[in-house]
């Protein structure tokens, strides 16, 4: 009898934390769920949404994670306590920013929990699509096959030359893995990086329309921004070789989705794989799912147990700095 | 007034014996004109045509995905016959033993297959991990509308890679493996040199039993010998960890497939990616092509436009230096 008092106290003493909800298709897993609580008094939105104006009070954080739960001005002016927004993920394109800065509120993501995961869905897209990795497991099961046909290649990537657009944290891990592979690299980026950095992974600085014309595999590592949205359209996928491959890994919005449809059915590029689209999913009837030379993952470039563990890590450890009015390690500001 | 003789281009060239010319197992169309700058191109359906005529011009045979098959009626129809060269590595669909007995020289192509096959190795490898093929299927299929937060993989980054059999292509993994930050053990019949393995970070296990029970991915890289044939059984899979990976890029007999198919079922491991089984294609009955755990991919290996290339060049200076009495690049002995 005396114990429990104290457990609810210690509980109402615990910052609350708003998320989706826990499991399922939508909410955040079970694991990740235990960790929040260790540290916040966890929020689901159904259970605001029974309450608005008494639970509303409680929430001095929000979880988001895989883009949910949407924050939007009514979310916001629900939550008069409201002081930080952890993201989980370090894109942060599907968040108000300005908005969410109106009302006082602190954005954070989770740059470093990423970049590894990132980089390496990065390497398995371009390695099974130069493979034909996806079409050959179709192969090996259908019933249909009585054989293996001799003269059923893919390309080599050992040699072959990548071009990095966007050579921040992840984009340098992708060349980091990318040189074992023997790869010349070429990189486009806002900014130049050292010369140090450059030399420890080989890589070339290049002008876009260079880097578009000399690469086998062009991959996209950018954040979305208005400058980089359509950033790949029907000009620079012409400036491609007819052999090379588009990867991408940022966000869908950063490629021209029409202009690539029309580029792989003319064959203007090789092929394509793509983690990210827009929207996600896309439409069932969309031309993109019905072409051969296109891989498409469903944004899977963290589904990794370690990688969401460490993001929550991040986001949580950024989130308790703001309460604890601490330096901020990962904020993100209006543009 | 002297006549020159009119002496046909194409007999002063020895004779080169291939199965086909194109098709399901044939050399492929455009390595032709390479090999008809060096030899006078006989098919096995010209050759047994027209035995008579064909048999005294054959000096060198090339294997092509391992036909025409070698066997002692052949050799003896051969009497000309200096060399066969293989187009790849592995050798064990020949009797080295009995073509040696015939005077013949043999040859394999080390070079240009170990980049390929440690690229396939780490292709399936990631794409494992990260759960690829499956993702395409939910990303594309008509049915799914969204993945679910629960969809992961397992980290490759930080993981630990056990590869067995460490030759020029398990060296090659470990070198790729190495840009991953990938913790590497290896098992092989001799130990390397202290620089080779530092220069990959690798550490040395002389029991494979040690290997199998820390790595999370297992990688199997040996050539089909007695000694290695169901080297990877019941025993070996128990040792492995439940959340480990099993990879073989090497012949389908080196894995003892019925204990695999019971492994997967039952969680023993987590998953495996085979590019390469015994028969091959498998039946298309066969438990492990419905196992939702399993990637097979058809023989990929070397596949590449490059790589093919790179065989048949080395298959021709091999053959030359063999009917030239000079050393070959690279010949193979009865063991």
């Amino acid at each position: 009898m005396g114990q429990r008092p104290i457990y609810v106290m210690a509980e109402q003493d615990l910052p609350g934390l708003l998320i989706m909800g826990i499991g399922g298709t939508h909410g955040v897993q079970e694991s990740l769920a235990a960790l929040l609580k260790k540290h916040f008094s966890v929020i689901t939105m159904k259970e605001l949404l029974e309450n608005k104006k008494e639970v509303g009070k409680k929430i001095q954080c929000i979880f988001v994670s895989e883009f949910r739960p949407t924050i939007d001005q009514e979310l916001l002016e629900s939550l008069p306590n409201l002081k930080v927004i952890g993201n989980s993920g370090v894109g942060v394109d599907h968040l108000n920013l300005k908005m969410i800065s109106n009302f006082g509120v602190r954005v954070t993501n989770t740059p470093h929990a990423v970049a590894d995961s990132t980089a390496d869905m990065g390497m398995a897209l371009m390695l099974a699509s130069a493979r034909r990795l996806v079409e050959g497991s179709q192969i090996a099961v259908s019933p249909d096959t009585n054989y293996f046909a001799a003269d059923w290649l893919g390309v080599e990537v050992t040699r072959a030359t990548l071009g990095i657009i966007g050579m921040g944290r992840i984009g340098y891990k992708v060349a980091q893995r990318a040189r074992a592979f023997e790869m010349k690299i070429l990189y486009h980026n806002r900014n130049r990086r050292s010369q140090e950095e450059e030399q420890a992974v080989g890589a070339c600085y290049s002008e876009m329309e260079d880097l578009l014309q000399q690469s086998d595999f062009v991959m996209l590592v950018v954040n979305l921004t208005p400058q980089t949205e359509k950033l790949i359209g029907k000009k620079e996928l012409g400036l491609m070789k007819p052999t090379a491959t588009l990867i991408n890994i940022s966000r869908g919005a950063v490629i021209d989705q029409d202009a690539l449809v029309e580029a792989l059915q003319n064959k203007t590029i090789k092929a394509a794989a793509l983690d990210v689209t827009y929207p996600e999913p896309l439409p069932r009837n969309h031309p993109l799912l019905k072409l051969n030379n296109v891989i498409i993952t469903p944004h899977i470039g963290t589904a990794t147990v370690q990688a969401t563990h460490m993001m929550a890590e991040e986001a949580i450890a950024n989130m308790l700095s703001v309460l604890n009015c601490q330096p901020i390690p990962s904020e993100v500001f209006p543009q | 007034m002297k006549v020159k003789p009119k002496i046909m281009k194409g007999e002063e060239l020895p004779g080169l014996l291939v199965n086909e010319i194109g098709g399901m197992h044939g050399i492929l169309h455009d390595h032709v004109e390479f090999l008809k700058k060096h030899f006078c191109l006989i098919t096995m359906k010209e050759f047994l045509e027209n035995k008579k005529n064909m048999s005294k011009k054959v000096q060198a045979v090339y294997l092509w995905w391992h036909k025409p098959v070698i066997d002692k009626d052949l050799l003896q129809s051969l009497p000309n016959l200096k060399v066969i060269a293989n187009s790849g590595v592995g050798m064990d669909h020949l009797d080295l033993k009995l073509v040696a007995s015939f005077g013949v020289k043999m040859a394999n192509a080390p070079c240009a297959v170990s980049s390929s096959t440690a690229d396939t190795g780490m292709a399936l490898l990631l794409a494992s991990a990260r759960r690829l093929v499956e993702g395409y299927h939910v990303a594309v299929s008509p049915g799914m509308e969204y993945c679910e937060a629960d969809f992961l993989g397992v980290e490759v980054t930080g993981a630990t890679l056990g590869i067995i059999g460490m030759g020029s292509i398990g060296y090659k993994i470990a070198l790729r493996a190495k840009a991953f930050e990938m913790k590497i053990l290896y098992h092989n019949r001799t130990r390397r040199k202290e620089q080779e393995e530092q220069a990959v970070g690798a550490l040395y296990c002389e029991k494979i039993d040690d290997l199998l029970c820390q790595a999370d991915f297992v990688m199997v890289v040996v050539s089909l010998t007695p000694q290695t044939h169901k080297l990877i059984g019941k025993r070996e899979m128990e040792l492995m960890k439940p959340t480990a990976t099993l990879i073989n890029i090497s012949r389908g007999a080196v894995v003892d497939q019925e204990a695999l198919v019971i492994a997967l079922r039952s969680g023993v491991i987590r998953a495996a990616a085979l590019d390469v089984t015994y028969p091959e294609p498998l039946p298309r009955d066969h438990p492990l092509l419905k196992l939702k755990n399993v990637i097979i991919t058809p023989h990929l290996g070397i596949k590449t436009d490059k790589a093919t290339r790179m065989i048949t060049e080395e298959a021709v200076e091999n053959i030359l230096a063999a009917l030239a009495g000079l050393p070959m690049p690279s010949e193979v002995h009865p063991s």
